[in-house]
């Protein structure tokens, strides 16, 4: 129950509240200390992660962190996230839904553009993750030809870019979406909320017709 | 370390133009493979004036000791046992850090001022500055920086620049006992060693020539190399250039789009709320 009393249902469950969080949290981190280490005008964001050799000591090990939770995570997530014949209209439509112009009323428990991010975020988050392998003093680089690590410098980086253009789509549409964020930290939606955004879910859930 | 700051050309991971008010004589070392006859003396000077000392190792089965370079071998002699025209023909390189004028180690490097390159052509490590990531071991063309496993910092050889700054010639130069090794400006250097084709021609080495690649806009460490049309028998690149992978992975434009899309991201979001504002749930009463 809400404070204003209104019907809840449950979005999101603890532990993928918590899957989430630290992903988030893990990131930010990530994206962070790799900046500092793209772009010269960024390295004195080192000194928040306790100086260079520190930071890039921390980075690898936080980064195989996130893969773990986030293949943990993204393997619960598969499921609603199956791309089905109706994600196409809210595909074709993106433009004018973020116009407020499109409202589809047959949305599962995901939109085709969660969908999308979903999709996009596996593969990218598995390339930075083996790239960052390859790049890891002083455990896999050294056992690997200079070509090899060259390419995976050069994949760590555009991956990177990829997945921080993604994620920030992610959190201005969560943010722009009110109700989402809240939805993540406590778990709960009301049920208006659900029936406007997710028609589908809403009545698999409550058995009611949205 | 040892040169002084003002005549630091060019550092790594720093956006800013080194000062240029003077700018030192640019050095080479000269080594005229010809001449050597595989001592090991300069290996030996290198550790000595260095104060290096690599753990004993055990024999691999060739002259090459230890097998590679190391954090405590700047320099190495490398045995190559070739069947050249018939016959066969023991090779010899000392190998080590070439100071590139366009140096893959320094472009690929992310810390700032850990690797510099001096107006004399000198590529120095800064080890203070070292974070450990092993870029400059996939941008260097010559597979030459070694990191330490113990202290993780990369090593490689600084041309003496300790001694070369206090006008001494670097310590495998002094200690060569056939002349094989010379110090002096570039110049001077690269006419030299084009005056010693002409003698290699004269004694049958047809082929001889300058290693001075240009595709790393030439080499502060000068070969004269017998077989001068086959570089790699000596373990040299044909043709050596910074990686395109890394050109482009440390180029400007690539940073800068980078950033630039960033931003727009940003920029973009706050746009789309001010045109657009929250998706919010309709209220009921109007929908009503």
């Amino acid at each position: 129950m809400s404070s204003n009393g209104e019907p809840q249902i449950l979005r999101h469950s603890v532990a993928e509240r918590m899957a989430h969080w630290v992903v988030a949290i893990v990131f930010i981190f990530l994206f962070l200390s790799g900046l500092a280490l793209f772009h010269p005008i960024f390295f004195w964001i080192s000194a928040l992660f306790g100086g260079g050799p520190f930071m890039r000591w921390l980075h690898p090990l936080v980064g195989v962190l996130l893969g773990v939770v986030f293949y943990w995570y993204a393997a619960g997530l598969a499921r609603d996230n199956r791309w089905l014949p109706a994600d196409a209209a809210w595909k074709r439509n993106m433009w004018a839904y973020m116009r407020q112009e499109y409202h589809p009323s047959d949305t599962h428990k995901y939109n085709a553009g969660q969908k999308l991010m979903y999709w996009s975020m596996v593969p990218i988050i598995g390339v930075l993750l083996l790239s960052g392998l390859a790049l890891w003093q002083p455990w896999f680089a050294p056992h690997l030809s200079p070509t090899v690590r060259r390419i995976a410098g050069l994949l760590h980086a555009i991956s990177a870019f990829v997945m921080f253009v993604g994620i920030g789509v992610h959190v201005y549409a969560a943010y722009w979406t009110r109700g989402s964020i809240t939805a993540m930290v406590r778990g709960t939606v009301s049920q208006r909320w659900a029936r406007f955004h997710h028609p589908a879910w809403y009545q698999e859930i409550t058995g009611k017709r949205p | 370390m040892a040169l002084q700051s003002l005549d630091v050309k060019n550092r790594s991971a720093t956006n800013f133009e080194g000062p240029s008010a003077r700018s030192t004589l640019e050095v080479a070392k000269l080594i005229d493979v010809s001449r050597c006859i595989g001592c090991k003396a300069c290996q030996a000077a290198c550790m000595e004036w260095n104060d290096l000392r690599a753990p004993v190792g055990s024999n691999q089965g060739f002259y090459t000791n230890p097998p590679d370079l190391d954090d405590q071998t700047w320099t190495l002699m490398r045995f190559y046992e070739e069947n050249i025209e018939g016959s066969l023909q023991w090779l010899i390189l000392k190998d080590g850090c070439l100071h590139c004028t366009d140096p893959g180690c320094l472009k690929a490097c992310p810390s700032p001022g850990a690797i510099v390159q001096y107006s004399n052509g000198i590529v120095d490590f800064h080890q203070e500055q070292c974070i450990g990531c092993g870029y400059c071991v996939s941008g260097c063309p010559f597979n030459v920086p070694r990191i330490r496993k113990e202290d993780s910092k990369a090593y490689k050889c600084t041309l003496c620049s300790d001694r070369v700054s206090v006008g001494l010639e670097p310590a495998c130069v002094k200690t060569c006992p056939t002349g094989a090794i010379h110090f002096g400006s570039k110049e001077e250097m690269v006419f030299q060693a084009q005056g010693r084709l002409a003698d290699l021609a004269d004694r049958g080495f047809k082929n001889a020539a300058v290693y001075d690649p240009k595709g790393v806009g030439g080499t502060h460490v000068v070969f004269v190399l017998p077989h001068g049309d086959k570089p790699e028998l000596y373990g040299l690149p044909r043709a050596p250039s910074v990686s395109p992978l890394v050109s482009l992975w440390r180029s400007g434009f690539a940073r800068t789009v980078g950033v630039i899309t960033m931003v727009g991201v940003a920029i973009a979001g706050v746009l789309h709320y001010m045109r657009h504002g929250p998706l919010e749930v309709p209220d009921e009463k109007k929908e009503a």
